[in-house]
C-alpha cells in the first residue's frame, strides 16, 4: 500500500538549485588596502592643509612633518634623543620582565606564593603607574632611576599577571604525565610548564611593550633633558608642530618595530601552534 | 613485575569514590578494569601508578624488573597528553631525558619505539598534525622507551572513531603478545575488554567495590576466530548484565546530582 505521507516525485523540469546561504564571516586578507587607505589618509590631511581647511599652527601638512624628521635625522639630534629613549625602555622593560616572570612563574606553582602574591597584584594593578611618577622622583631623584623604575612597575603586573594565567593554563594531564615518567619538578617546570605558558607570556610581552612607551614618553615628559618625550614637549611648548609631529612618528615606527619584532619571535617560537 | 593494590579507598571530600579494593596483577597478565562512569576506574589506575595518593590502603610492587627499565609502571592516557611544542620524536625522548644514558643508546631506544609502533616516517611531525590514532601510538611509543614492566591504560582508545579504534586495539594487541608486558587497561567498551583481558574486574557503582572478576580462559589470539563468537557473546551478556542496572543508576545520580560525567 502506498505511504500518502510521501509527496510523488517533481518532474526533472520542476528542480531547482538550492539556495547558497554560507559565505561571509570570513577574514580574507586584502593585500594593500592597508597601505592605501594610509596613503589616502595623508593626502587628504595634505590638501585641507595646503587649501587652508586646516591651520598648519594647530596641525602641519604630512610633508612639513617628514621634513622635521629629515632635519632631526641628519643632524644627529634624533638618533641623541631615540639612544636615549631605547636605554630607558629597553632597561625597564628588561626589569620589569625579568621581576614578573620570577613572581608569575612562583604563583603560577606554589599556592602559597599565589595566595600572597594574587591579592598584591589584584590590589596593585589597577593603580595607573604614573601617578607613582612623583613618589618615585622623592625616592630616587630626577634622573635615570626613577625614569627606569616607572617603566619596570608598568611592565612587572601585566607580565605577572600573564605569566600567572598562562601557567593556571597549561593543561594538568601534561602535568601528571611527566609525573608518571618521574621527570623531576624543575624539569617540568622547564619542559612543560613554560612552554606551555609561551602563548600567553608572549601575548603579555605585546601588552607590556606598548604600556613601557606609553610611561617612557610620560617620565620623559618630567625632568629630562634627552629623550623622545622631552623632545616632543619642547616642541610643543615652542609651538613648533611640525617638530611634534616628527617626534610622534618616531614613537609610531618604534611601536611597528617592537611589534613586528614580536610577531616575528610568535612565529617562531609558536610555530607547533 | 607483580602488582598488588590492598584495601585502597579513596574519598574525594565527603564523596567516597573507591572502598576497600584488593587485587592483583600477575606479570606479564592484561587485567582489565570496567565499571559504570564515575565508578572510580580512573581514581583506582592514578593510585596504582602513584600519581595520586590513596585515603587509605596501599599499592605494592614486587618481583624482577629488566635492567633497561626505566619507568616500571607506565602510564597511557585517554587524551594521549601529548605535549603540543615537541615533535613525535621529542615527546617520545622526554622520559629519557633526565635519565644519565648514553646519546647512541637514547637514539635507538627512541628509534625502535618509533619504529614499534609505526611512526618511524612521522619523527618530525607536531602532534597537530597528527590523527587521533597516531597521536595515541606515539603515546604508546613514548611508554615503551621507557622499556615498562607494567602498562596503565586509562580508556587509551575511547578519544578515537570506531574504525581507528579497531586497528589500534589490533595493533596493542599483537604489540602486547610480543612484549607480554603487565597492562591494567580501564574502559567502558565491554567489546574491547573481551578482545584483550585474562581477566575483567567488574567495579560497581560509586563508592567503587569490586563487584566480581571474571577470567577469560580463551587465548587472545583466538578471539578474533568465528568459533569463538557464540562464547565471546555469552559473556558480552554476562557482563552487560552484571554492569546494565548499575549503569542506569549511575547514569541518573550523575545527571540529577552534580551532572558531572567524569570518572572521579
Amino acid at each position: 500500500m502506498p505511504d500518502d505521507r510521501i509527496a510523488p516525485a517533481a518532474a526533472a523540469s520542476d528542480l531547482r538549485d538550492i539556495e547558497f546561504r554560507g559565505g561571509g564571516f570570513q577574514a580574507a586578507a586584502r593585500p594593500g588596502a592597508a597601505l592605501f587607505f594610509f596613503v589616502l589618509i595623508l593626502a587628504v590631511w595634505e590638501l585641507a592643509v595646503r587649501e587652508g581647511w586646516l591651520n598648519p599652527i594647530f596641525l602641519p601638512a604630512p610633508s612639513s612633518a617628514m621634513r622635521a624628521l629629515w632635519e632631526l635625522t641628519v643632524s644627529g639630534l634624533l638618533w641623541k634623543h631615540l639612544g636615549v629613549s631605547l636605554l630607558r625602555i629597553g632597561a625597564g622593560w628588561a626589569l620589569g620582565s625579568m621581576f614578573g616572570i620570577l613572581v608569575g612563574v612562583g604563583m603560577g606553582i606554589w599556592s602559597l606564593a599565589r595566595s600572597l602574591g594574587l591579592a598584591v597584584v589584584s590590589a596593585l594593578f589597577p593603580i595607573p603607574k604614573i601617578a607613582l611618577l612623583p613618589l618615585f622622583i622623592l625616592w630616587l631623584g630626577i634622573g635615570e632611576q626613577s625614569k627606569i623604575a616607572i617603566i619596570a612597575l608598568g611592565v612587572f603586573f601585566p607580565t605577572t599577571i600573564a605569566v600567572y594565567n598562562g601557567i593556571d593554563a597549561v593543561p594538568r594531564n601534561l602535568i601528571r604525565m611527566a609525573q608518571s615518567f618521574g621527570v623531576p619538578m624543575t624539569a617540568i617546570v622547564r619542559k612543560v610548564i613554560l612552554p606551555g605558558a609561551l602563548p600567553s607570556i608572549l601575548a603579555g610581552f605585546r601588552i607590556t611593550t606598548s604600556i613601557s612607551l606609553i610611561l617612557l614618553v610620560a617620565a620623559e615628559m618630567i625632568g629630562a633633558e634627552y629623550g623622545i618625550g622631552a623632545f616632543i614637549l619642547q616642541a610643543g611648548n615652542l609651538m613648533q608642530t611640525d617638530q611634534l609631529l616628527a617626534g610622534v612618528a618616531v614613537l609610531s615606527v618604534l611601536g611597528l618595530a617592537v611589534s613586528a619584532l614580536l610577531t616575528r619571535l610568535e612565529r617562531r617560537l609558536l610555530r607547533w601552534r | 613485575m607483580e602488582l598488588a593494590v590492598d584495601a585502597v579507598s579513596h574519598r574525594y571530600g565527603a564523596v567516597v569514590a573507591l572502598d576497600e579494593i584488593s587485587l592483583r596483577v600477575a606479570p606479564g597478565e592484561f587485567l582489565v578494569i570496567i565499571g559504570p562512569s564515575g565508578c572510580g576506574k580512573s581514581t583506582l589506575l592514578g593510585i596504582i601508578g602513584g600519581i595520586l595518593a590513596p585515603s587509605a590502603g596501599r599499592v605494592r610492587v614486587g618481583g624482577a624488573v629488566p635492567s633497561d627499565c626505566l619507568n616500571p609502571i607506565t602510564y597511557i592516557f585517554q587524551d594521549f597528553a601529548l605535549l603540543p611544542w615537541r615533535t613525535v620524536e621529542g615527546n617520545v625522548a622526554l622520559p629519557l631525558e633526565h635519565h644519565r644514558l648514553p646519546e647512541a643508546a637514547r637514539a635507538a631506544r627512541i628509534a625502535d619505539a618509533l619504529a614499534r609502533t609505526g611512526l618511524t616516517e612521522f619523527r618530525g611531525a607536531f602532534p597537530k598534525q597528527l590523527s587521533g590514532g597516531m597521536r595515541q601510538r606515539v603515546g604508546i611509543a613514548r611508554a615503551l622507551a621507557a622499556r615498562p614492566a607494567m602498562l596503565l591504560m586509562d580508556e587509551p582508545l575511547s578519544a578515537l572513531d570506531a574504525q581507528t579504534r579497531e586497528l589500534l586495539m589490533e595493533d596493542l594487541l599483537a604489540l602486547w603478545l610480543r612484549e607480554r608486558l603487565g597492562v591494567v587497561y580501564v574502559t567502558h567498551n565491554l567489546t574491547e575488554a573481551l578482545r584483550l583481558a585474562d581477566r575483567i574486574v567488574v567495579l560497581s557503582r560509586r563508592p567503587g567495590r569490586i563487584r566480581e572478576i571474571v577470567s577469560i580462559e580463551m587465548p587472545q589470539a583466538e578471539r578474533g576466530r568465528p568459533e569463538a563468537q557464540v562464547e565471546i557473546a555469552r559473556l558480552h551478556d554476562r557482563l552487560w548484565q552484571l554492569i546494565k542496572s548499575e549503569a542506569q543508576v549511575a547514569e541518573r545520580e550523575l545527571t540529577t546530582a552534580d551532572g558531572g560525567g567524569d570518572d572521579a
